[in-house]
């Protein structure tokens, strides 16, 4: 009974990590981005100091640490749960974005783009719905 | 809007062309039992050895600095809900490429998600 609870807790864990880091990789990508400066102004001239200056931001880096969490945990949480089981977390990390572009990044986000985030978890939660393998084994 | 449309299409473009690269790439290696460190090692210098994976890698490189050009001028909450596109570039991609058979429901969901891009993509202002 104990070993069925840490098996679900561990689960519950990884989803919750997947959901989190990766729109926290996002958000932070994108503060270290507005950092950097826009891509519109940038020069083919200007794009070694560019280099220099993603590399050397903390957000960047952040960003990146907490992808490749979001990475590993995805790996993991794979080899012992369905895909099926586990995809559908990946359709919350859009409203989690929106949810932490609000708070972090304080964006202004309108009804209309709620909407299209909401659409858009619904339709990843409906790819998620299908067999994982379409293809025989070889 | 161009340009955010033009670095959408290659961000897509590229980066689900360099999972395909990968996947084709891993499917030439074949499954995998072994999960022992050495053999895991093994079967990453295996994989180093396959031509696809290195134009997955660049390709996914690629995408990922479009990401970052993309997010230096737009917000998170624009930028992150449209590259949902990919779902429905992967599908297509996965059924011409790596010859897939894509049931009913992933051709629903996959025109769900494009449903949703566009609403994001018309809240921009």
């Amino acid at each position: 009974m104990k070993e069925a609870e840490g098996f679900h807790l561990k689960t519950y864990l990884m989803i919750a990590c997947i959901a989190i880091f990766s729109p926290l990789g996002n958000v932070l990508l994108g503060k270290g981005m507005k950092d950097v400066g826009s891509a519109r102004e940038w020069s083919p001239s200007a794009l070694p100091h560019v280099l220099a200056r993603i590399c050397s931001s903390g957000y960047i880096w952040l960003g990146v640490a907490s992808l490749l969490t979001f990475f590993v945990a995805y790996m993991l949480v794979l080899t012992w749960a369905d895909y099926s089981y586990v995809q559908p977390s990946s359709s919350l990390a859009y409203a989690v974005t929106g949810i932490l572009s609000y708070l972090l990044l304080g964006e202004v986000i309108t009804p209309l783009r709620w909407l299209g985030i909401a659409v858009i978890c619904v339709g990843v939660l409906v790819v998620g719905h299908t067999a994982p393998r379409t293809t025989e084994r070889v | 809007m161009l340009r955010e449309f033009l670095l959408l299409t290659l961000l897509v473009v590229s980066g689900t062309g360099g999972e395909l690269c990968v996947s084709h790439a891993m499917k030439q290696i074949g499954e995998v039992h072994d999960f022992r460190p050495l053999a895991l090692v093994k079967f990453v210098l295996q994989a180093l050895r396959v031509a696809w994976m290195w134009v997955g890698v660049a390709m996914m490189a690629l995408a990922f600095f479009s990401l970052l050009a993309m997010l230096s001028f737009e917000n998170v909450s624009f930028v992150v809900p449209v590259t949902a596109l990919s779902y429905a570039a992967g599908t297509v991609g996965a059924a011409v490429f790596l010859r897939e058979r894509i049931n009913t429901q992933r051709w629903v969901g996959v025109a769900i998600v494009c449903l949703g891009v566009t609403i994001v993509w018309l809240s921009h202002r």
